[in-house]
């Protein structure tokens, strides 16, 4: 009797819960589906009597969105590679040796994730204006890369404390150099964390707004965040084309989570916070 | 080591015990430049600001100031209520997202059908933007045509609509309620990995014990868990008190300056106000607070552990 109360309790609690987190995608979908008449009017319909695309053919029309999801693949996707490959390196060297300095590299990581960012966002502004990189796909390439090494490195070095050290060390007494070892021997067995790794760079990269609002100007170079942000300043009242616009930009995010959740969830939890 | 083992494979073994340095140093070199050029000389820059006349807009005119910038911040008002939102926002957020993160952990850690979409639909957004969550909570609480006023009335819990974005006794409320909503799969995740680390000896050890539910669940699984409830808790904390970008997309701080916090008004007096002294004055009270939270929660915790890398 009381077991099955308990029981009944846990399935309303997580169908509730289920509701709640689900609820929000649906309205933005169906909010993006509807025609113009059907957003604005009452009372509000939860199902609409007839689907429509126009809202996307409209804001890609008008504002170009294929440009801006090109650019956001192109730079999410560089500064994500560039991030495993430097990442990998030095997450390598703090988890398999102990030296003088290791410590202060360690902390010196650890202390970038607290520093409220803006502090150092107008004296970046000005280093990148003098590198000449202002309003250059490159400049947040390069921003997204440096914000993204500690925490990759972190997380990556506890990937490899998980794998034997033996390993690399058979592989170089039958020759291999080290670095041949770590790429043919070790950076295999741990293809889940780098790619867990890899994914959240991608997704960091794909939603940062405010650096690329600040470095970024020419409407040909803008990435989708800064698009939907200057989208919202413009048509703060058309919902059925923002709403399209806010689903262009997150379905590729939540497809490459459905599709590689389980790397991330295990990538994400056992590499980050050891208990 | 065996005696008599070839000496290539002792001297080879030696080699990896004493560290190759200049593999070190030149692994290293790449993150280490490009944080040090990249991360702490902009921040350094950026503190030094804070005691300057610093306006994008007026770019001839950087001078030293001393205090100033302080000063005209300290009798700012909207500094003052910043400051106090930010303790709500983090705190409230933080009891909330954790609490609830905790439950759904605990319930995801055992087997039951569909266990694998119910997942999906926890973490999921985790993938999406605090900017892009803020626009889509926006139009849910829009007083004429938002659904929550909608279903609110429907259920017969409210008589007529609310403007949870407009009227500023709603909107603290409000823009916590989509922090929470955003936060949780963080806990999720992190105490459901978590919670499946704790070898099931443990509890088949306090079943002998006669340990009922409860008692294993306080006496065992929350005690085994500690450190990473520590850990995240901490962490979550400074994200939530850094990150403006819910507050951004869902009020831009309105109306009139109700849900700011700090690190939204610093965002705000950089898009708008392009004055970078008063931004960076406002960082460096945000660094203080982050530092006295910091030491006080490794204090009451007595976690060592976290510096012990």
């Amino acid at each position: 009797m009381k077991r099955n109360l308990s029981k009944g309790l846990k399935v309303v609690f997580l169908a509730v819960y289920l509701i709640v987190m689900a609820f929000p995608l649906y309205w933005i979908v169906i909010t993006s589906l509807k025609p113009q008449k059907d957003i604005f009017s009452f009372p509000l319909k939860y199902w609409p009597d007839r689907l429509t695309f126009q809202n996307y053919i409209n804001i890609i029309k008008i504002s170009k969105f294929h440009i801006y999801i090109a650019n956001s693949l192109l730079i999410s996707l560089s500064a994500a590679v560039i991030v495993v490959c430097i990442s990998v390196l030095s997450a390598y060297v703090l988890a398999r040796f102990k030296f003088r300095a290791h410590r202060h590299v360690m902390l010196g990581f650890f202390l970038t994730q607290m520093l409220p960012g803006f502090v150092a966002l107008a004296p970046l502004y000005l280093l990148m204006t003098r590198l000449d990189l202002i309003n250059t796909r490159a400049s947040l390439v390069l921003m997204y890369t440096v914000g993204l090494i500690p925490f990759s490195t972190i997380l990556l070095k506890g990937f490899f404390e998980r794998i034997p050290s033996s390993l690399e060390e058979a592989a170089m007494i039958d020759g291999c150099s080290r670095m041949s070892a770590l790429v043919r021997v070790i950076m295999p067995v741990m293809l889940n964390g780098i790619a867990a790794t890899f994914i959240f760079a991608f997704v960091q990269n794909w939603n940062e707004l405010f650096v690329a609002v600040l470095f970024i100007d020419d409407e040909s170079l803008k990435t989708l965040p800064v698009a939907m942000n200057s989208f919202v300043m413009k048509f703060d009242v058309d919902w059925g084309a923002m709403s399209a616009g806010t689903v262009l930009s997150v379905l590729p995010t939540i497809a490459l989570f459905a599709v590689a959740q389980r790397f991330i969830v295990d990538g994400l939890t056992q590499g980050a916070v050891k208990g | 080591m065996k005696e008599g083992q070839p000496s290539v494979v002792r001297r080879m073994q030696s080699g990896f015990r004493s560290s190759p340095r200049g593999f070190i140093f030149l692994s290293l070199l790449p993150a280490l430049v490009l944080v040090l050029v990249f991360t702490y000389y902009p921040f350094l820059r950026g503190i030094v600001m804070a005691f300057q006349n610093y306006q994008l807009f007026d770019l001839t005119n950087v001078h030293f100031i001393g205090l100033d910038n302080f000063k005209t911040m300290f009798h700012d008002t909207k500094f003052q209520h910043a400051a106090t939102n930010s303790v709500y926002w983090v705190f409230i957020s933080l009891i909330l997202q954790f609490s609830i993160g905790l439950t759904v952990a605990l319930l995801m850690n055992k087997r039951f059908r569909g266990r694998g979409i119910f997942q999906g639909f926890v973490f999921y957004p985790w993938a999406l933007s605090g900017f892009l969550i803020g626009l889509i909570w926006k139009w849910m609480f829009n007083s004429q045509i938002g659904v929550i006023n909608d279903l609110l009335l429907h259920l017969g819990l409210i008589h007529e609509r609310i403007g949870f974005l407009s009227d500023p006794s709603w909107a603290m409320t409000s823009v916590i309620v989509a922090n929470v909503w955003y936060g949780i799969a963080f806990f999720a995740i992190m105490l459901l990995a978590a919670l499946q680390s704790v070898p099931s000896e443990l509890y088949e050890a306090g079943s002998m014990d006669g340990a009922n539910g409860a008692r294993k669940l306080f006496n065992i699984t929350l005690p085994y868990i500690m450190p990473t409830v520590i850990t995240t808790t901490l962490l979550r904390a400074i994200w939530i008190f850094n990150d403006p970008s819910i507050i951004y997309g869902l009020t831009n701080g309105g109306p009139a300056g109700s849900t700011h916090i700090l690190s939204s008004l610093m965002l705000d007096k950089i898009m708008y106000g392009g004055d970078y002294g008063a931004a960076s004055a406002i960082g460096i009270v945000m660094i203080g607070i982050l530092l006295l939270y910091t030491i006080f929660y490794l204090t009451v915790t007595r976690s060592e552990k976290l510096g012990d890398f």
